[in-house]
C-alpha cells in the first residue's frame, strides 16, 4: 500500500473522528481463539494519551468524512468546507493489524459520515468488521457506530462482529436536536439502540440454554452527549442520561463539553472556552449514579438544575443534607459510607474489611488513601466523636475550599468570571 | 544483640529460603538483603543462605495456607519491586502472617500489610503500563522486538498478558536493565538471555535489523497520535501525569 496516500487519508479521517470521546476497552469477554492475534478481555488498556490527556486506546477514525446530513455541531457536516477523504475495508483492516500488532492499539473504533444512506454506510462498517473477525481472526476489541436510521438486520449483524456499539445522541434535548440538526429525528437514534438492547436481553437469555450461542456486543452499548451547545441544564443533561441506562441498559452515557468548530449563531462562537470542568462535574455526577448509590434526583433537580462547579457534587450533596451526618466509619453500612464526601468506593472497600481487625481511627483512615480534608467534616471514628460545630453549610464549604487546592483553581477562575 | 545479615541470591525462591532459615533458628535480630543490591557493612557480617527449592515451597505452601489468592499475589508483587528493604518488610507481613494464622491482606491499619499492599499497588501499576507502553518494532527475521526498561521486575507479571495476545507472531520483550528478556516463540514463553551487538542501540530503528516498513508505521502512528488530539482541550499537566516523561523513551509518538 502506498503509505502516503494512507497517511493523508489518516489525518483527515483521524481528525474526523476525534470528538467522539470514548475510547473505553474494556469490558468485553472475547478471548483469543485457535491462536488468532489479540485479546479482549477484562480491563481496558490505554497505549498512549494525547496532549489534551485523553486516553488514546482503540485506532479511532471515520471510514469516511463524506455525509449527506448537515448538523450545525458536527465539523463533518455537509455545508463544512473540508477536506474528504474515504478508506477502503482492506485499508481499514491491514492498519488496525499492524497497529496492533505493535501493541499500538487495543483495537478499532470506527465511525463514519452517511453517504447515501444509513443501510449503505452500516453494511460498510460491518465489512470492515466481518472481515477482521473471520479472515484475519482478530480478537481484539471492535466498536462500531450504529448509524441512525439502519436496519435490523444490519444491527443484529453488527453485534455479532463488534465488542461494543453506539449511537451518539449528541444534543440532550428534543428541542435542541430539532434546532441543531433539522435532517435528523430523534426516534432514528432509539431505532438501533433498542434493536442492539433486544439482541443482548436474547443473547443472554439463549446463552443460558444454549452453550455455543454466538457472543452478541459483549461490552454492551453507549452513547455520547454535546454538553453546553444549546443552553442546556445539567439537570436536563443528567435526567435524559439515566432515561437511558435505565431504559436501554448502556454501558457508559459520555459527555463531551462542546468544542466550537463553527461560527454558526445558533452555537457558541468560535474560541470560547471548551467548558471541561463542567464536563468533570457531569462525570462526577454519573459515577455517583452507577457506583454510589445516588439516584439522580438527589444530586441535580427543578431546585438545583446546576451542579457546583467550585466544589464536587457529592459535597454539594452533603452540604444541602448536614442532616445525615456525621456517619460513624466504624459502624455504618456502605450504602452509608459510599455518601461520604472524599471517601471513594474503593476507599468504602477498605474501610469495611480494615474495621474488622480494630476500630479505625483519623490516623488510619488518612493512611488508607481518604480525603480528609473533606470527609473530617462529615465522620465519627475511634479518635475523634465529631461534634460538629455549628457550622452554617456555606460557612462550611468556605473552610474546605480554604483549606484545599483544587486542580481547577486556574480554570474555575477563568470559567467563573464569564458569569 | 547482633544483628545477622542474611544474604541471598536475589531470586523469590532464595528469599523464601531464607525466611524459612529465620523461623527455623528463631532469629530475632535479622536484616534480609538480595545480593544483587548487598553492601558490605562494617557493623555486621554478611551470612550467604543457599537457596532451597523444597524450604521456599513450603513457606509459600504455609503463604497459601494462610492466605487468600490476592493476598499470596500482593507479596509476590511487592517482592518484585525489588525496593531496598523491601524483604524486611515481607518478613514482618510473614510472621504476623504465621502468628494470627488466617488472611491478614486487608487489615488496612497494619503498617506492614500497607506497605506490602501499597507496593504491590505499585508493581501492579507498572505492570499496566508496561503493558500499555511495550512497542513491538519487527525485525527482519520476523520478530515483533521491543525493550523496556520497567521501574520494577514485572516481566514475570506481563508474560501471560503478551502470551495470549500475541499468540500468532514471534516476539520478544527485552528488560535492558535486567539483561534478560521474554521470549515467545509460537509454541511457549520463556525467559532468554542474549548478547546484543555491541553497536546496536535500542532506542534506534536501525535499516540493517528492522524492515523497511516499521518507519512507515511507526511514522503513521504518530501523524495518528497528532490528529487525533483536540488542540483546544490541552492539557499538558494531565498528559504527563498519565505518561510520565521517563516512559516516552518507548514510545515512537513521543519522539520528535
Amino acid at each position: 500500500m502506498s503509505f502516503e496516500r494512507i497517511k493523508e487519508k489518516l489525518n483527515i479521517l483521524a481528525d474526523a473522528a476525534k470528538y467522539d470521546v470514548s475510547c473505553s476497552s474494556s469490558g468485553s469477554k472475547r478471548s483469543n481463539k485457535n491462536k488468532g492475534l489479540g485479546n479482549a478481555t477484562g480491563m481496558g488498556i490505554c497505549h498512549s494519551y494525547t496532549e489534551d490527556g485523553r486516553c488514546v486506546s482503540l485506532l479511532k477514525i471515520l471510514l469516511t468524512n463524506h455525509c449527506i446530513f448537515d448538523c450545525v455541531y458536527c465539523v463533518t457536516r455537509k455545508s463544512n468546507d473540508v477536506q474528504r477523504a474515504a478508506f477502503k475495508v482492506e485499508e481499514v483492516v491491514s492498519l488496525t493489524m499492524n497497529f496492533y500488532r505493535r501493541n499500538y492499539i487495543e483495537g478499532l473504533f470506527l465511525s463514519s459520515g452517511i453517504f447515501k444512506s444509513a443501510d449503505y454506510t452500516m453494511e460498510r462498517l460491518v465489512a470492515v468488521a466481518k472481515k477482521l473477525r473471520l479472515e484475519e481472526n482478530f480478537n481484539g476489541y471492535i466498536h462500531l457506530k450504529s448509524i441512525p436510521g439502519a436496519s435490523d438486520e444490519l444491527m443484529r449483524e453488527a453485534g455479532l462482529y463488534a465488542d461494543r456499539l453506539s449511537v451518539n445522541i449528541e444534543i440532550p434535548t428534543k428541542s435542541g436536536l430539532k434546532k441543531l440538526a433539522p435532517d435528523k429525528n430523534f426516534e432514528d437514534f432509539v431505532k438501533p439502540m433498542d434493536k442492539v438492547k433486544n439482541e443482548i436481553i436474547q443473547f443472554k437469555a439463549e446463552k443460558k440454554i444454549i452453550k455455543s450461542t454466538p457472543v452478541y456486543a459483549p461490552a454492551g452499548q453507549s452513547t455520547q452527549m454535546i454538553v453546553g451547545a444549546t443552553g442546556e441544564s445539567d439537570f436536563q443533561v443528567m435526567r435524559t442520561a439515566d432515561h437511558f441506562y435505565n431504559n436501554f441498559n448502556l454501558k457508559r452515557v459520555y459527555y463531551s463539553g462542546y468544542v466550537p468548530i463553527s461560527n454558526d449563531s445558533r452555537l457558541p462562537q468560535l474560541g470560547s472556552a471548551v467548558p471541561m470542568l463542567r464536563e468533570n462535574r457531569l462525570y462526577q455526577t454519573d459515577w455517583l449514579m452507577r457506583f454510589y448509590g445516588f439516584h439522580v434526583n438527589e444530586i441535580v433537580n427543578k431546585v438545583h438544575p446546576f451542579l457546583d462547579l467550585d466544589i464536587d457534587p457529592k459535597l454539594s450533596w452533603a452540604l444541602r443534607n448536614m442532616h445525615e451526618f456525621p456517619i460513624d466509619v466504624n459502624t455504618a453500612e456502605k450504602r452509608l459510607l459510599a455518601r461520604i464526601p472524599g471517601v471513594g468506593m474503593r476507599s468504602v472497600h477498605k474501610i469495611i474489611y480494615a474495621r474488622k481487625f480494630r476500630k479505625l481511627n483519623m490516623d488510619h483512615l488518612k493512611k488508607i488513601g481518604i480525603a480528609t480534608n473533606r470527609a473530617q467534616y462529615f465522620i465519627s471514628c475511634a479518635s475523634n466523636q465529631l461534634q460538629l460545630p455549628d457550622l452554617t453549610p456555606e460557612r462550611l464549604k468556605s473552610i474546605i475550599l480554604q483549606k484545599s487546592k483544587s486542580k481547577y483553581t486556574g480554570l474555575l477562575s477563568n470559567q467563573l468570571s464569564l458569569f | 544483640m547482633r544483628i545477622r545479615n542474611l544474604i541471598y541470591d536475589g531470586s523469590f525462591d532464595g528469599f523464601l529460603s531464607t525466611v524459612f532459615l529465620v523461623f527455623e533458628q528463631r532469629i530475632t535480630q535479622v536484616q534480609i538483603q538480595s545480593q544483587l543490591h548487598a553492601s558490605d557493612s562494617l557493623f555486621h557480617d554478611n551470612e550467604k543462605v543457599f537457596t532451597d527449592e523444597k524450604k521456599a515451597n513450603r513457606v509459600w505452601k504455609g503463604v497459601e495456607k494462610y492466605s487468600n489468592s490476592s493476598g499470596s499475589y500482593h507479596l509476590y508483587y511487592a517482592f518484585l519491586s525489588e525496593l531496598p528493604g523491601i524483604e524486611n518488610v515481607l518478613l514482618q507481613y510473614l510472621q504476623q502472617l504465621f502468628a494470627y494464622k488466617s488472611d491478614i491482606s486487608k487489615d488496612y491499619s497494619n503498617t506492614s500489610v500497607l506497605q506490602v499492599v501499597q507496593t504491590a499497588k505499585k508493581v501492579s501499576r507498572e505492570k499496566h503500563r508496561m503493558e500499555a507502553f511495550v512497542r513491538f518494532r519487527l525485525t527482519k527475521d520476523h520478530l515483533y522486538f521491543a525493550s523496556v526498561s520497567p521501574d520494577f521486575n514485572v516481566l514475570p507479571l506481563i508474560k501471560k498478558h503478551f502470551t495470549r495476545r500475541y499468540s500468532d507472531q514471534k516476539w520478544l520483550i527485552y528488560d535492558i536493565k535486567r539483561k534478560y528478556g521474554l521470549y515467545y516463540d509460537l509454541k511457549k514463553t520463556e525467559m532468554i538471555q542474549l548478547e546484543f551487538p555491541k553497536s546496536f542501540d535500542f532506542s534506534r530503528t536501525d535499516k540493517d535489523y528492522f524492515t523497511d516498513q516499521e518507519l512507515d508505521f511507526q511514522d503513521l502512528w504518530q501523524n495518528y497520535f497528532k490528529s487525533t488530539n483536540i488542540a483546544s482541550r490541552k492539557n499538558l499537566k494531565l498528559h504527563t501525569q498519565h505518561v510520565p516523561k521517563r516512559y516516552w523513551k518507548y514510545l515512537s509518538e513521543k519522539q520528535v
